[in-house]
C-alpha cells in the first residue's frame, strides 16, 4: 500500500480500526480531539460503533462492559483525562479484560497546559489506580511507529487479556508525517470463552469481576497476574540501541524526546562527540537488558525526558548503580532543543572527564 | 402431584448474604422469574452495582458484570452497543445510582440506552454500615446524620424517578414497592414491562423499588415495612411516571 | 543533500495550515523524507497559525523546526515572532500586503511579496498563500508545482479539484514575482 500523509491522532484511530478496532467510547480533551472524531465518522462503517461518553469515567467504564462482552474496543484521552479514567483501569486490568487505551499527552499537573508532555510516565507505567497491576505500554517515536503499534496492541491485549497503553504525546498526535498500514504480525489467541454474550442456557454464568473478598482467593489471583507480567516481561520489551559504538556517554530518551536527541547525537558526531542513544519502546516492562549494550567507553548515563524526570528512576533500577545517571528535561509544554541537549551532555562529560 | 411453587431457574442455587428481613431477596426473585418468563434467560446479561448487591453476579442465573461503584449504566452501555439484540440490565441500590452515580444513570437515560435498571431505593447505604443517601429521609437518622438528614445541610432527599422522567429518552419510569404481597405483584409487572420495553427496543427502562433495610435502619422486619409504608411511600409516592405510549 | 525546515505563519483563515500540508504532501509524492507540525490550541481561533514543515533527502529526527531555512510570512505578528528563527544566510518571504514593516534581519535573503494583491487580481483573495508558495517554490524548487497540484486533490478531496486552474495560476503568478 502506498504511503499517505496523515495527523497522528487520525492515523491512530485509523490503524485501530485496522487491528480489529470496532467499538470506541470517549470523552473530549485536546490534543486528541482528532482520534475520537475521526472514529465517529468511520466506525460505524465497521458494523461497531463510537459513543461520546458523559465523562473518562463513564467512557472508561463503557469499555469495560465492552471488553467484558468480548469486543476489540478502545479509548482515548489526554493526561488529566487519563487521570480520571484510573479507577476503570484498575478494573479491567483486574477483571483481566483486554483492551486500548491511548494517552496522546499534555503538560501537568492538574489542569496543566495543552502542549506536548511526558510527565504521564509514571501515570502510564505505575498506574493512577489501586492494585498490583501492571499495562503494557507502548511509546512511539514516529507516526509509523504509533500505526504500526496500535494495530498490534489489540493482539497483545487480548493475548494477555491486559490493557495496552499507547503512550504518545500532543506533537506525535498533532503532526503529519507519511505512514503505510502494513500488516501486523498475528498472535496465535485462544476464544473469549469468558465474555458475558448469554448463555443461552447451554453453560454456568460466566462473570466478569475484579471482587474478590476472601484474601486467601484475591493473593492467588495476584499471583496469577504477576505470572502474566513475568510473562510479558519476558517476552515484549522492545527498544532501540543507536550510535553505541563508543559511545562516551548513551542517552536514554523515548518518543517525540528521541527524535530531538538524534538530532543532537548528530550534531556532536561533526564536533567528534560519540554520544548513544537507548530508546525504550516499551516503557512498561522496561527495556533494562538494552543497558547489557552499553559499552565500556560510556563514562555517565544522561536521561532526557520532557517531564522533571520520571523515567530516570528506571534509568537507575536498570543502571544497577554501574555508572552515574543524569538528567536533562523540559516541563509544562516546553520542548528540549538539540541545543539544550549537547550543552547538558558536555556538562556532564566535562565533569566526568 | 403438582408442583405449586418452586424456585426459579432465572436465580442461582446459591444462598445470598442478605440480613434477614431485607427485601432484595424478594426483589432478586421478580428480576429473574421476569427473566425466565420473557425467555431471555440465556441472553441476559446482567450487571452488578456495588453496594448491599455487589455480590448479585452469584444469584442471577445469567451472564453478569460487576462494575465499579455507580458506574453499571456505562457498563451495561459498552455492553449493550457491542450486543444489541441481548437482554441487558443494571441492578443498582440508592447510594451506587443516586449519589457515585448520578452522572452515569442520567446518562444512559440520556441517551436512550435499550437497558433495564431494576434500582433499589431502602433510602441508606447498606453495606458501609448506615451512612446517609442522597435519599435519606428528612429527620431519619443515618451514621454521617446523626442528628437526621437536615435540609438545611444535606438538601432534600433526591427523588430518582421524578428527575428521570423528564427525561426524553427514559421511556419506562415506575416506582414501586415490596412492601406487601399486593405491592409485589404490582412490581413484577413493573419489572415485566420495563425489561419488555428494552426488547422491543423503545429505549431505557427503569423501576424504582422502594425497600426496606430492616438493620441499618434499626427496626425489626416488621418495624420496617410500616416505616417504609408511613414515612417512604408519602414521599416517594408509588406509580408510573411514564410509558412508553406518552413517547412519541 | 537537500533538507528545507520551513515555518509557515500567519493568522486564522490565511490557509497557512494547507499551505504547509501541501508543500508536505508534495514532498512525500515525490519521495523525500517529510514532517507536518502545527501549531495547536486556543491561538488557532483566530490567532496566529503556524506549522513547521521538514522536507528532506535524509529521515527527519525532531519535526520542530528551531531554526529554519525558510520562513513565509503572512501577516506582520508572524514576522514579528519567527524572523528571528530563521537561520542565518535564510530565506524569508514576507506578504508585503499586509505587512508594511521591513524584516530587522540582515543576514538573510529578503522577499517582499504582494501576495494579496496578486491574488486579488486573479479574482480570489483567499489564494494569497498559494501566491506564496509559488515564489517559495520558484526560488527553492523543493518541490515541483505538478507535485503540488497533485498534492492539493489528496489534501482537499475530489470536491475541490474545480479549484485546481485557478490555484495553479495563483502558484504561477507567484513564481513571475520573484523571478528575473
Amino acid at each position: 500500500m502506498a504511503k499517505i500523509l496523515m495527523k497522528g491522532n487520525e492515523a491512530i484511530a485509523a490503524a485501530a480500526i485496522k487491528g480489529g478496532c470496532k467499538y470506541f467510547f470517549g470523552y473530549p480533551i485536546t490534543p486528541q480531539n482528532e482520534l475520537p472524531e475521526y472514529m465517529a465518522r468511520e466506525l460505524h462503517k465497521t458494523g461497531g460503533c463510537f459513543v461520546q461518553a458523559e465523562s473518562e469515567v463513564a467512557a472508561i467504564n463503557m469499555v469495560y462492559g465492552a471488553a467484558g462482552a468480548g469486543a476489540r474496543v478502545m479509548t482515548s484521552s489526554s493526561s488529566p483525562g487519563i487521570a480520571l479514567k484510573q479507577e476503570g483501569i484498575s478494573y479491567i486490568a483486574g477483571a483481566e479484560l483486554p483492551c486500548v487505551i491511548v494517552n496522546i499527552s499534555r503538560g501537568g499537573p492538574g489542569l496543566g497546559g495543552i502542549q506536548p508532555a511526558q510527565s504521564d510516565y509514571f501515570q502510564n507505567t505505575r498506574g493512577g489506580g489501586n492494585g498490583d497491576y501492571r499495562l503494557l505500554v507502548y511509546a512511539p517515536a514516529t507516526l509509523q511507529e504509533a500505526v504500526d503499534l496500535t494495530m498490534e496492541a489489540f493482539d497483545a491485549a487480548d493475548f494477555y487479556r491486559n490493557p495496552v497503553v499507547i503512550s504518545a504525546d500532543g506533537m506525535i498526535g498533532q503532526m503529519m508525517e507519511p505512514i503505510e498500514f502494513k500488516e501486523a504480525p498475528k498472535r496465535e489467541l485462544l476464544p473469549k470463552d469468558w465474555a458475558t454474550i448469554g448463555t443461552k442456557g447451554q453453560r454456568e454464568p460466566n462473570i466478569i469481576n475484579s471482587l474478590a473478598l476472601d484474601p486467601a482467593e484475591l493473593e492467588k489471583h495476584n499471583i496469577h497476574l504477576k505470572e502474566k507480567y513475568d510473562l510479558m516481561e519476558k517476552n515484549e520489551v522492545r527498544y532501540e540501541l543507536y550510535n553505541m559504538e563508543n559511545a562516551e556517554l548513551v542517552i536514554v530518551a523515548y518518543g517525540t524526546t528521541s527524535r530531538i536527541v538524534k538530532n543532537a547525537i548528530a550534531a556532536m558526531k561533526e564536533e567528534g562527540i560519540h554520544v548513544g542513544l537507548i530508546r525504550p519502546i516499551t516503557l512498561w516492562p522496561f527495556p533494562m537488558k538494552a543497558f547489557d549494550a552499553i559499552p565500556e567507553t560510556t563514562k555517565a548515563l544522561l536521561s532526557v525526558e520532557m517531564s522533571m524526570g520520571q523515567m530516570i528512576d528506571d534509568v537507575k533500577i536498570a543502571n544497577e548503580g554501574k555508572l552515574p545517571v543524569h538528567f536533562y528535561g523540559r516541563s509544562g509544554g516546553m520542548i528540549p532543543t538539540p541545543d539544550g541537549i549537547v550543552e547538558s551532555v558536555k556538562k556532564v562529560l566535562g565533569g566526568e572527564k | 402431584m403438582s408442583v405449586v411453587f418452586q424456585r426459579t431457574n432465572g436465580l442461582t442455587q446459591k444462598s445470598t448474604h442478605y440480613c434477614p428481613g431485607c427485601t432484595h431477596g424478594i426483589i432478586h426473585r421478580l428480576v429473574g422469574e421476569v427473566l425466565e418468563e420473557l425467555g431471555v434467560l440465556g441472553e441476559a446479561i446482567g450487571i452488578a452495582p456495588v453496594g448491599c448487591s455487589v455480590l448479585a453476579y452469584d444469584y442471577f442465573n445469567c451472564d453478569m458484570q460487576e462494575a465499579a461503584h455507580g458506574r453499571a449504566p456505562a457498563v451495561a452501555t459498552g455492553v449493550k452497543r457491542v450486543y444489541k439484540d441481548k437482554t441487558v440490565f443494571t441492578y443498582q441500590g440508592d447510594g451506587d445510582l443516586a449519589s457515585i452515580g448520578a452522572a452515569e444513570i442520567v446518562h444512559a437515560a440520556h441517551r436512550g440506552e435499550k437497558i433495564t435498571t431494576i434500582f433499589v431505593n431502602n433510602a441508606i447505604y447498606g453495606m458501609t454500615g448506615g451512612q446517609m443517601a442522597p435519599t435519606t429521609l428528612i429527620g431519619q437518622k443515618a451514621t454521617t446524620a446523626p442528628f437526621g438528614r437536615d435540609q438545611a445541610h444535606s438538601g432534600m432527599p433526591l427523588k430518582v424517578s421524578e428527575m428521570l422522567a423528564t427525561i426524553d429518552g427514559a421511556v419506562f419510569v415506575e416506582r414501586v414497592s415490596v412492601n406487601t404481597p399486593a405491592n409485589i405483584r404490582k412490581a413484577k409487572k413493573a419489572i415485566k414491562k420495563a425489561f419488555e420495553v428494552q426488547i422491543e427496543g423503545k429505549g431505557f427502562g427503569i423501576v424504582e423499588v422502594l425497600s426496606t433495610c430492616p438493620t441499618n435502619w434499626g427496626l425489626s422486619p416488621i418495624e420496617a415495612l410500616k416505616w417504609l409504608e408511613e414515612n417512604m411511600m408519602p414521599y416517594y409516592p408509588l406509580g408510573n411516571f411514564r410509558t412508553p405510549e406518552e413517547v412519541k | 543533500m537537500m533538507k528545507q525546515e520551513i515555518i509557515c505563519a500567519g493568522f486564522g483563515g490565511q490557509g497557512v495550515m494547507s499551505m504547509g500540508q501541501l508543500l508536505t504532501y508534495a514532498g512525500m509524492l515525490e519521495e523525500k523524507h517529510v514532517s507536518w507540525l502545527p501549531s495547536y490550541g486556543p491561538e488557532m481561533r483566530g490567532g496566529t497559525a503556524n506549522c513547521s514543515v521538514i522536507v528532506s533527502e535524509t529521515p527527519i529526527g525532531s519535526p520542530i523546526v528551531t531554526e529554519g531555512t525558510s520562513a513565509i510570512v503572512m501577516n506582520l505578528p508572524s514576522l514579528i515572532k519567527y524572523e528571528k528563527h530563521l537561520a542565518k544566510d535564510g530565506l524569508l518571504l514576507i506578504n508585503s500586503s499586509l505587512i508594511d514593516q521591513k524584516t530587522s534581519r540582515e543576514d538573510v535573503k529578503v522577499y517582499y511579496i504582494p501576495a494579496n494583491e496578486i491574488a486579488n487580481e486573479l479574482g480570489n483573495g483567499k489564494a494569497a498563500n498559494m501566491v506564496m508558495l509559488g515564489a517559495f517554490l520558484e526560488i527553492t524548487k523543493v518541490v515541483s508545482i505538478d507535485s503540488i497540484l497533485a498534492a492539493f486533490k489528496k489534501v482537499f478531496g475530489p470536491s475541490k479539484e474545480k479549484h485546481i486552474p485557478m490555484n495553479k495560476e495563483a502558484l504561477e503568478k507567484g513564481a513571475a514575482a520573484v523571478r528575473g
